[in-house]
């Protein structure tokens, strides 16, 4: 009965399903909850970092911090507890700083933490320590240093190199080569809630409130890294306040804090500050991308070579594949990528929204409109000539891909064919105009999940998973899912999330929750209908008593027999002549077999109009146009809203964020958001979006492909472009300060 | 933060009285005295609350000019018809600084005593700050020093105990400097007034005295003379986002016009200097002379003749001249003129 | 609709069978986000659960120091007097959260550099983290959780027009900033109906009584930050709440 295989689409809730709950200020994120831990034994614990780059901590002198008022406990290198923790298992389990030894690997690694009554109490004895170190000569800048460029230990996703075909040849009979450096800053994610976990001890169980986005990798890194069973840790986090990226990974805070939860016995409260965001929680390595492009006259590619280095943690690699576009973005017939890393003593890099994609694309995209204009085509047709109808980095087909479409309606939107190819050629008042545009790409992903619905009384629903919602619309698309199932109205859905005794979801990361949790909740309530079937075929009371499983279906909220859809019962009937006790089914759901034979990827194309002043040399980002394919649009509220705050974060990466590290004390100099600029309001125009919303079934049955990530890919080098066609100038250093506009050379 | 004891003062002889004490410091607005008491920069052991003198007032001044109290807020004074009508330079100021929330909190007073934003100041874990720790160097000179100054710092190297190059980074000083405001405190020796040009302190051999206020005094009153640039002026903010950031350099023009010709001028430049940096000589060179791209060129030359930059700070000295060039000419179209055309908005 | 606050009241079903996770696992280390040891491995680490208790985190104990003084505060916060005991140090915005269970204004900076602790002080929006709390004393303070009609609002029609803009227009993604753009959105308006100015009035030439254009709109509300980039549509229902008052 009831074949799901194309997908339906389901009824749309009008807004969010935690709408209500986020705009009362009644939606609790980690730090603030209050219960069911004893509130009046609260603690609050603060994290010593280090203050140097490299070296030893030789001594710590508490003697002044012990006395301050309020201090409960305060756990340093030389008194916390020894954990039985296995070696790291990066990316996975992180390299952490959980007070095991004396190293320091960067400044600001977490060295201590002092618990006190209140937060106060706990900073202001924080600075009553005095630690001393022994310095070991420290390397913190390595843009400098290409000599002591390594192959990455542990690339993760993607080997770090990767040739096809023979690029010097390609290059040797190119008419027109391009060879540029690109380089993209070192960036920290700064979802607005901080990084915060409450935690309590029950016995020898714990319990976290936590923010993050992988709730059951939080609960198994907890139980490997404290040394305990893990059925003996809960992880709850009903809504996150953003992640990005940062929050993927359990980092040392969470460890700590239930350490000294068990050090004072009492529940702990440990947030970070906004200034401790920037190293200790991860960030996106720098990187610098020389790329070499060679095409024949009538724009056909021939070679492309992009070569990466970029830092990576003295404690642990991390690979940012900004080389990736490059393998398959276009058709080329040769290509060579590479990607090196230089260590330094900076905190750890981690994903960051679009982690590859989005350096990638904004390196590789100013080089296609660099070549695009050597050529004397249009960038667009450039794109467009060098359309790649298969994967060229694995020779093989795509599930879906429908780019050429993305490409006409957003240039149609955006009314490109206005655009004066001439650079510098457009003033209004003191002002130049300019136009630019580029691709957008970012991989589909998909992971095993379950999850659990359950038919209540009343004719409502419930559906649980252990996934997260940081904004994503995960609640609400989840709601939609499970009403889609039985026919009923979305509103009538309970929905569950973020708490680890429900079913097992994978991270929110790489654009994949909603890819995984829907076709989990889709088997669930398929398996929900068969059970409900049996219970009216069961039951003597029902219109349907006695009929076979097959002949019946269930929509809007009723079963029917499919050959006599006047012989009905309905849900809210059948379950209260039951009892009222609620019928549930689980389900499951994993990639499907063609994954490693077809790739799935999502587009875009994306065009952007700036001004920007002659005199101060600010940018005014007027418009971005968007047109993507993401396959379906799972809810047009919440989906369309993702794609405009990642092209947000594109004009971020393009105009704004970069972390400055001292050259000489190897600290982020710029560690607040007074001075690591991220957009405000004023900074954003008009942004247009659409979505082609043709379903992708090849890659899961609801033919979703994820929206996460895409929008912060192709916007940046759409916006450099723009820039350069508005003043001639072409700025290969993002972020493209009004100082970097001033200093650039000009046309003229 | 360490603990202080709080006291609210009812009249300004009260809060002197209280204020008189070592350690002692006034709370207005507390936008960045709270601030820097969070990070560790700032520790009084007594604050007292002066938000509930009676403080609040802007008032015309029997010479021509206008009177401000010290805890007048931002937002109110750029909103105030005698402000916004006679003295845009200050209105356009106020308006391009900090936040609506943050301006609604800020008091006149309190902006004049706002600290720098170096990284090197704000940053307890920087072991070198002459600001913070007398004597410990300036770790910015061989830093990141992209938000530093270029004119008027003191530059012994970065260990000598007397080097610093942050910057003022107020709008509202800037605005002030150029229309030529005096400051009126009270301290228990009494009254005295203080010439704006003398107020804010160029680092000297002391980069840790930064203003002519004496610990035990209180700002009551700002005030600025008649106004003569009503209708000739304009406020030029360069930065890296189009709103709440700091200058990267910033120039408050206005000219006192009589036909095409410039009878008096008043210039000053933020974001490059421990001070609004203001020059005489190039108000001067603009007096007398019929309004060109030549004749602003050169009073922007006079600005920053001696400018000195470092590493990442040396393009404050061109974009600085670009700016004044710029909020000269727009000034020079009229106040009411330019508003309004994308010649008087910024792109 | 859940009841938020109550999370930990559902103890749930059993925990999923481990070996339909071997494959996830897999998964997740080919895209690079495996985040975890393999199910064999976790059964490994359970069968020395009894090592790992008897070790356990030993006490790091030292002798507890008395409390910081506090003094006496009476806080009206929401129509509602409340009389509290706090440390001098105490800002508003921890006083909020941490001591009258007002989380509904957020602390994402603690300096004034975001706007997500934006409460409304007799009126007027602050930065309720660069607030004193003694400083707020004797002043109407209203935070988020006292816009709304009623005290739980459950429906649209229980919320403040602010709000349900937001809502309608989808004017946030993950909400952490929400509380803090709706009080200053209110803020906003308020400054806007008495004509406050903002830099982009001057620039236009609009120094009576500005229209509340949409660059008008950007530039009030440019002291919230929003990192997940919702903007467009915190200009959207802040546009919708100025057009159904005007």
């Amino acid at each position: 009965m009831m074949a799901d295989t194309a997908p339906t689409p389901a009824k749309q809730l009008d807004h969010r399903y935690e709408g209500i709950a986020k705009v009362t200020g009644k939606a609790k994120y980690a730090a603030e909850f209050s219960q069911p831990f004893p509130k009046a034994n609260l603690a609050y614990a603060y994290i010593v970092q280090s203050t140097i780059p490299n070296g030893t901590i030789a001594s710590v002198d508490r003697y002044a911090a012990d006395l301050a008022p309020g201090v409960i406990a305060i756990l340093t290198p030389f008194n916390a507890p020894k954990l039985a923790q296995g070696p790291p298992q990066p990316p996975a389990r992180r390299n952490l700083s959980l007070l095991q030894d004396k190293d320091v690997h960067y400044n600001g690694q977490p060295i201590a933490v002092v618990v006190a009554k209140s937060l106060n109490e706990a900073k202001a004895a924080a600075r009553l320590l005095t630690i001393k170190y022994v310095t070991k000569p420290a390397q913190v800048s390595f843009r400098e240093r290409p000599g002591d460029a390594r192959w990455p230990k542990n690339p993760g996703k993607e080997p770090a190199g990767n040739h096809r075909g023979d690029v010097q040849a390609g290059f040797a009979k190119s008419a027109v080569v391009i060879e540029q450096t690109y380089v993209t800053p070192i960036q920290h994610h700064n979802p607005m809630e901080p990084h915060a976990t409450i935690a309590w001890w029950e016995g020898e169980k714990l319990n976290v409130y936590d923010a993050t986005q992988y709730i059951s990798g939080v609960k198994m890194s907890l139980a490997k890294t404290l040394d305990i069973p893990v059925d003996y840790v809960r992880v709850i986090n009903p809504v996150v306040g953003g992640g990005f990226g940062s929050k993927g990974s359990m980092w040392s805070h969470v460890p700590l804090c239930a350490m000294a939860a068990k050090a004072t016995g009492r529940p702990v409260k440990l947030v970070l500050e906004r200034e401790q965001m920037f190293g200790p929680v991860g960030g996106r390595p720098s990187t610098v991308n020389k790329i070499k492009l060679g095409a024949s006259a009538d724009g056909k590619l021939l070679a492309m070579q992009h070569d990466v280095i970029m830092n990576a943690s003295a404690m642990e690699d991390f690979t940012e594949h900004s080389a990736g576009p490059t393998k398959n973005l276009y058709m080329s017939e040769s290509n060579s990528v590479t990607e090196k890393v230089v260590e330094v003593n900076l905190g750890v890099s981690t994903f960051m929204r679009a982690p590859g994609e989005a350096p990638g694309t904004a390196a590789l995209e100013i080089a296609m409109d660099e070549l695009a204009e050597k050529l004397k085509m249009d960038p667009v047709q450039f794109r467009l000539v060098n359309y790649a109808e298969n994967d060229p980095s694995h020779d093989r087909p795509w599930t879906d891909k429908h780019l050429r479409e993305c490409y006409s309606q957003a240039a149609e939107r955006f009314g490109w064919s206005k655009r004066s190819a001439t650079p510098g050629s457009v003033t209004e008042g003191n002002a130049l105009i300019g136009y630019g545009m580029a691709t957008a790409t970012y991989p589909a992903n998909r992971s095993a999940a379950q999850a659990v619905v359950r038919m209540l009384p009343g004719g409502r629903m419930f559906v649980g998973s252990g996934t997260q919602d940081l904004g994503t619309g995960t609640y609400t698309i989840m709601a939609q899912q499970a009403a889609s199932g039985l026919g009923i109205d979305p509103s009538l859905v309970e929905v569950k999330l973020g708490d680890s005794t429900l079913p097992k979801a994978p991270v929110s990361g790489g654009s994949q929750s909603s890819a995984s949790v829907l076709p989990a909740i889709q088997d669930a309530t398929t398996q929900l209908k068969l059970k409900l079937a049996d219970l009216a075929i069961a039951d003597i009371a029902s219109p349907l008593h006695g009929l076979k499983t097959l002949d019946i279906e269930i929509k809007e909220g009723k079963l029917f027999n499919k050959n006599n859809p006047s012989q009905a019962d309905s849900l809210a009937d059948l379950i209260a002549r039951n009892g009222n006790k609620p019928v549930e089914a689980m389900g499951s759901a994993e990639p499907s077999e063609s994954k490693d034979s077809m790739t799935s990827t999502s587009w875009g194309a994306v065009f952007a109009e700036v001004a920007v002043d002659k005199d101060t040399h600010m940018v005014k980002v007027r418009r971005v146009v968007g047109t993507y394919d993401i396959g379906t649009l799972l809810n047009k509220k919440t989906g369309l809203n993702q794609l405009v705050g990642g092209i947000v974060w594109s004009i971020s990466f393009a105009l704004h964020e970069e972390a400055h590290i001292d050259p000489v004390y190897g600290r982020v100099v710029n560690e607040s958001l007074a001075e690591y600029h991220v957009p405000v309001n004023a900074d954003i125009g008009a942004i247009d979006v659409t979505v082609l919303n043709i379903p992708d079934i090849k890659f899961n049955p609801i033919g979703s492909r994820g929206i996460g990530e895409i929008g912060i890919t192709g916007a940046a080098a759409a916006v450099a472009n723009a820039i350069y066609n508005a003043t001639g100038k072409r700025v290969r250093e993002y972020p493209i300060t009004p100082d970097k506009i001033m200093a650039a050379r000009g046309l003229a | 933060m360490k603990s202080f004891n709080y006291e609210r003062a009812s009249a300004p002889e009260g809060a002197i009285h209280a204020g008189a004490a070592k350690g002692a410091k006034f709370l207005a607005g507390g936008t960045n005295l709270v601030d820097l008491m969070k990070y560790g920069i700032e520790s009084p052991s007594t604050l007292v609350d002066i938000n509930h003198l009676e403080l609040k007032q802007v008032v015309a001044n029997p010479d021509g000019g206008v009177i401000i109290d010290a805890l007048v807020r931002n937002s109110d004074l750029a909103d105030h018809p005698l402000i916004k009508t006679q003295y845009p330079l200050l209105s356009q100021a106020l308006l391009s600084g900090a936040s609506p929330q943050l301006r609604n909190m800020a008091t006149t007073g309190g902006n004049l005593m706002q600290r720098t934003r170096c990284y090197y100041f704000t940053d307890v874990n920087f072991p070198a700050c002459n600001k913070r720790a007398p004597g410990s160097g300036c770790a910015a000179i061989k830093g990141y020093n992209r938000i530093h100054a270029v004119l008027g710092q003191t530059d012994k190297g970065s260990t000598s105990g007397e080097s610093c190059i942050a910057t003022n980074p107020s709008d509202m000083n800037v605005a002030m400097a150029a229309l030529g405001a005096k400051i009126e405190v009270e301290g228990p020796k009494g009254k005295r007034t203080i010439s704006f040009a003398d107020f804010h302190k160029l680092p000297g051999a002391t980069p840790w005295i930064e203003t002519a206020l004496r610990p035990d005094e209180l700002i009551i009153a700002v005030t600025l003379p008649p106004a003569k640039f009503a209708k000739n002026a304009y406020y030029l903010k360069a930065r890296d986002r189009n709103s709440y950031a700091f200058a990267l350099i910033s120039v408050a023009a206005g000219l006192e016009m009589d036909g095409d010709t410039i009878k008096s001028a008043g210039l000053a430049l933020g974001g490059v200097a421990h001070k609004p940096w203001r020059n005489l000589e190039a108000e001067k060179a603009l007096a007398g002379k019929a309004t060109s791209p030549e004749v602003f060129r050169r009073a922007a030359e006079i600005m920053l003749r001696d400018a000195k930059g470092y590493e990442h700070n040396t393009f404050k000295i061109e974009m600085a001249k670009q700016g004044v060039v710029r909020a000269l000419t727009l000034a020079s179209l009229g106040t009411s003129e330019t508003q309004g055309t994308s010649e008087g908005t910024q792109a | 609709m859940v009841e938020w606050g109550s999370e930990m009241s559902v103890p749930f079903c059993s925990e999923p069978d481990g070996e339909e996770f071997g494959q996830e696992e897999k998964e997740l280390e080919k895209s690079g986000l495996h985040f975890e040891l393999s199910r064999r491995r976790f059964m490994q680490t359970a069968s020395v659960i009894s090592a790992g208790i008897a070790t356990g985190l030993p006490g790091v104990s030292t002798a507890e120091t008395p409390g910081s003084k506090t003094q006496a505060i009476t806080l009206k916060v929401n129509g509602k007097s409340a009389s509290l005991s706090l440390d001098p140090r105490t800002s508003l915005l921890d006083a909020l959260r941490e001591s009258m269970d007002l989380t509904g204004s957020k602390k994402g900076c603690d300096h004034g550099q975001c706007g997500a602790c934006t409460v409304l002080l007799d009126g007027r929006r602050v930065n309720s983290c660069l607030t004193l709390a003694f400083a707020a004393e004797g002043s109407e303070i209203t935070t988020i959780e006292g816009l709304a009609k009623n005290a739980d609002p459950k429906e649209i029609s229980d919320l403040h027009p602010m709000q349900a803009a937001f809502l309608e227009h989808d004017g946030y993604q993950c909400g952490y900033c929400t509380p803090g753009q709706i009080c200053s959105a209110v803020g906003a308006i308020e400054e806007h109906k008495r004509g406050a100015l903002s830099i982009v009035s001057l620039h236009t030439g609009k120094s009576d009584h500005p229209e509340m254009t949409d660059d008008e709109i950007k530039e009030r509300m440019s002291g919230n930050i929003c990192r997940c980039g919702a903007y467009p549509n915190i200009v959207a229902a802040v546009r919708a709440v100025v057009g159904a008052s005007a």
